[in-house]
């Protein structure tokens, strides 16, 4: 499922809301989780799951092309844990 | 500090002008899809933010760390994540945002 057809599937759903709307609302949501994890903040979502960012720690890696070490800086990575409704519909067959 | 299903519809309400009860409905429904999707196997594909896709699991030996008691651990599917090349880029900015007070604080 691609986010356009997320749209087409809320609007069918959503008689209050205009195509438009549920366009901009899924963008507003998407957004809104977005700068959450890009200020550091958690995100938490009862029955779905939560995201964090987990920390990379700076390392020496090589360029796989000249061999060449190079120092890769320390960075955050977005990180999602499933909650336990999603994890248990998931993996009933 | 935490984002919830409450902040997302305030959100809705505030940019969209939503009532409250719609917004939160919104909210509930937008996860629900993209679980019904997963539930039936289809991976969720949000441009701009990331991947959720399936990953079968096959049965593996396993123990309880507390008891040291070995249990099997069944076959499963599991959702993984996928953060988009955008959304990788906008959480290096609190990465940055963090060495630049670091700096400050010198």
């Amino acid at each position: 499922m691609t986010k356009s057809e997320l749209i087409d599937l809320l609007s069918d759903e959503q008689n209050q809301l205009g195509y438009r709307d549920v366009e901009l609302a899924v963008k507003v949501i998407l957004e809104c989780l977005t700068s959450a994890l890009s200020s550091g903040e958690r995100i938490e979502v009862r029955g779905f799951g939560s995201f964090t960012l987990h920390h990379r720690r700076a390392r020496v890696g090589r360029n796989p092309k000249t061999g060449n070490s190079v120092t890769v800086p320390d960075k955050h990575v977005p990180h999602f844990k499933p909650g336990k409704e999603l994890r248990q519909r998931v993996d009933t067959p | 500090m935490t984002v919830t299903k409450a902040d997302l519809a305030d959100r809705l309400y505030e940019e969209l002008g939503l009532n409250k009860r719609e917004s939160k409905e919104f909210v509930e429904l937008f996860f629900e899809k993209m679980r019904q999707s997963l539930e039936s196997g289809e991976s969720v594909k949000l441009s701009g933010f990331g991947n959720f896709d399936l990953r079968k699991k096959t049965p593996r030996p396993g123990r309880n760390p507390k008891t040291g008691e070995e249990i099997p651990i069944s076959a499963r599917r599991v959702v993984t994540f996928r953060p988009s090349l955008k959304l990788k880029e906008r959480v290096a900015q609190y990465t940055a945002s963090l060495q630049n007070k670091k700096q400050e604080n010198l």
